[in-house]
């Protein structure tokens, strides 16, 4: 930029200029993500075909074959899934409700979305406090009768499953309610001129609007619960049902330095989280197309 | 409880509106209730964490047996908060400083210009908010580790920079493209350089917008575990890092002093979100995301 501010200071302002100086400003960032983000992938990706020893598939063969290599990403999808469908399924109806101005939606809204900053970490710890066999959780529920056996909801499935939901709710409820919120409100209002009880107004008017808005928060809300790391390794049974990809990966490359699988490992997470953003986007075309967008004003 | 009856007020507060159908009462008792069970269990975790922090002794009561703050000095002598709290303000600085350095210019260009390969650079950077911290973390961790700044505090920084960077072009680019173009008209007649009409036109008009996307930097910044995880050596550790360790080796240390630091840390990160929300409304946060193109 110093170098824009010595030859122009004195220019005068109209003339041609043969080239645009702002495009320059883009450089910077854009060599940084090259740098940073582009280059390591391929990196990464050509060091995962050359293993130490073996053929250039060798890693990819030996993830497929070994028996607790392969079965994580059933794991990691039977915790993200379901994790992102509630998440997202329970966040619709409530930021649908909160798109009305109220004296309460500010407050309701942060309440909700204060959970993001607790971080997957303080989660885990919390949980451990709250939801151990012997918290306040067990303690209330043995003292109401509801559930007598023992109750287990750490160190296991259900643990890092109900983690899972109390760091993507907030998300996926902000990133819902400016959808929402982006819908005119003049298009219901429209319909219910011509008859349209609410019912039939959210399921004609706002579904399909929201439709590219909820893949998009789909996606997001599934990337975040694939790559479960902390709270699969504190609050699971890390060597069991919850031994996710991302510890797979973490042991090949910080437990026994073998980069190669690693990266390899990296690469088939990232294939298969790609595959299913590309199937909900590609979900979304076919939901609706016409001239309204949700777009905000 | 509370918040039933105000359920039961917002709705008699609406006019015009009869008396709903069963089944509507019975839906939006049950929104209420799934919105109440998620508060009231966060809050009562939080609480939890808190009472443990400060507990003699506890064990299978609702309350413990006697109170003490001694734990927090324990933890800060014993986990060395001081040095890691040190760490986590200078990386989190560093990044916010860095992000906006290069990402403003960067939204300033986007908002504006159009050019060959625009749609491409948007996806170069959305593409890192899309794929998950520790697919491209570990392939970062790798090279970083070979051009030895693996374990250093640059390399946190600029493993933390990778999504930092692309969230603040993608919440800038918006605040830009609100603003009237025919005001850098204005400066440019009058004879004001690129550098002069970015610091006297667009900075102070920018600057809502930039303190927001400050703020929301360093809040994720601060939350940000897996990135630094894998890129930080035993004095480059972040808070969240440092936190992580503590809560894995729990059975060696007590765990009220790691719910000690558990509340440390959440303290820090809300007294910035709590700032941050002064500044930005969370409805209005991620608003634009829909204009991005969507990575086919």
């Amino acid at each position: 930029m110093s170098s824009a501010t010595a030859t122009t200071v004195n220019a005068a302002p109209v003339e041609r200029v043969p080239f645009d100086r702002a495009l320059l400003l883009v450089i910077p960032a854009t060599l940084f993500m090259l740098l940073l983000f582009i280059y390591p992938f391929i990196y990464g990706l050509v060091l995962s075909f050359e293993p130490p020893k073996g053929d250039a598939l060798e890693n990819y063969r030996k993830f497929f074959t070994t028996d607790n290599l392969w079965p994580t990403i059933w794991t990691t999808l039977k915790l993200a899934l379901p994790a992102t469908i509630i998440n997202v399924g329970v966040a619709l109806p409530i930021a649908y409700k909160m798109r009305v101005k109220s004296r309460w939606q500010r407050w309701i809204t942060t309440l909700l979305v204060v959970p993001i900053t607790l971080g997957t970490v303080l989660i885990a710890e919390g949980m451990l406090t709250y939801f151990g066999p012997r918290g306040w959780l067990a303690q209330f529920l043995q003292l109401l009768h509801v559930y007598d056996g023992p109750i287990r909801l750490t160190h296991n499935y259900w643990g890092v499953l109900i983690s899972l939901v109390i760091s993507g709710f907030p998300f996926a409820f902000l990133l819902i309610l400016s959808y929402v919120t982006g819908i005119d409100p003049v298009l219901a209002r429209a319909a219910s001129t011509l008859g349209a009880d609410p019912k039939a107004q959210f399921r004609h008017i706002y579904l399909p609007l929201l439709a590219p808005g909820l893949a998009m928060c789909f996606c997001l809300a599934f990337v975040q619960a694939f790559s479960v790391f902390p709270s699969a390794v504190l609050l699971g049974a890390p060597a069991g049902p919850t031994r996710v990809i991302s510890i797979a990966a973490y042991e090949a490359a910080f437990e026994q330095y073998d980069y190669s699988l690693a990266s390899a490992i990296a690469m088939i997470m990232g294939v298969v989280q790609l595959v299913i953003v590309a199937f909900v986007l590609s979900l979304r075309n076919w939901f609706y197309k016409g001239p309204v967008t949700g777009g905000k004003g | 409880m509370a918040r039933a009856a105000d359920a039961a007020v917002a709705a008699s507060a609406v006019p015009a509106q009869m008396q709903l159908p069963w089944g509507e009462r019975v839906w939006r008792g049950l929104l209420w209730g799934v919105m109440t069970l998620f508060v009231v269990n966060i809050l009562l975790m939080i609480a939890a964490v808190a009472t443990n922090s400060f507990a003699r002794r506890w064990l299978g009561t609702w309350l413990p047996q006697g109170w003490t703050a001694t734990w927090y000095f324990d933890a800060w002598k014993e986990f060395q908060l001081g040095s890691v709290l040190w760490v986590t303000v200078e990386v989190v600085f560093a990044v916010v400083f860095l992000a906006l350095l290069i990402g403003v210019p960067a939204a300033y260009t986007l908002a504006r210009r159009n050019f060959p390969g625009k749609r491409a650079l948007m996806l170069l950077f959305l593409l890192p908010l899309m794929v998950p911290p520790i697919t491209y973390g570990i392939p970062l961790a790798t090279v970083l580790y070979q051009t030895g700044l693996g374990g250093t505090m640059a390399g946190v920084i600029l493993a933390n920079l990778i999504p930092a960077a692309p969230f603040v072009i993608l919440v800038m680019t918006p605040f830009i493209e609100q603003i009237d173009p025919n005001l850098e008209s204005a400066a440019r007649v009058f004879g004001a350089s690129t550098a002069r009409m970015f610091g006297h036109v667009l900075v102070p008009l920018l600057a809502p917008g930039i303190l927001a996307a400050s703020l929301l930097v360093l809040v994720r910044t601060i939350a940000l575990f897996e990135l630094t995880f894998l890129t930080a050596g035993p004095d480059s550790q972040t808070l969240v890092v440092a936190l992580y360790y503590a809560v894995f080796a729990a059975g060696v240390r007590a765990p009220q002093s790691v719910d000690a630091m558990a509340m440390i840390y959440m303290l820090v990160t809300l007294v910035w979100l709590l700032i941050a929300l002064r500044f930005v409304n969370p409805t209005q946060l991620v608003s634009r995301v829909k204009e991005h193109p969507q990575p086919a």
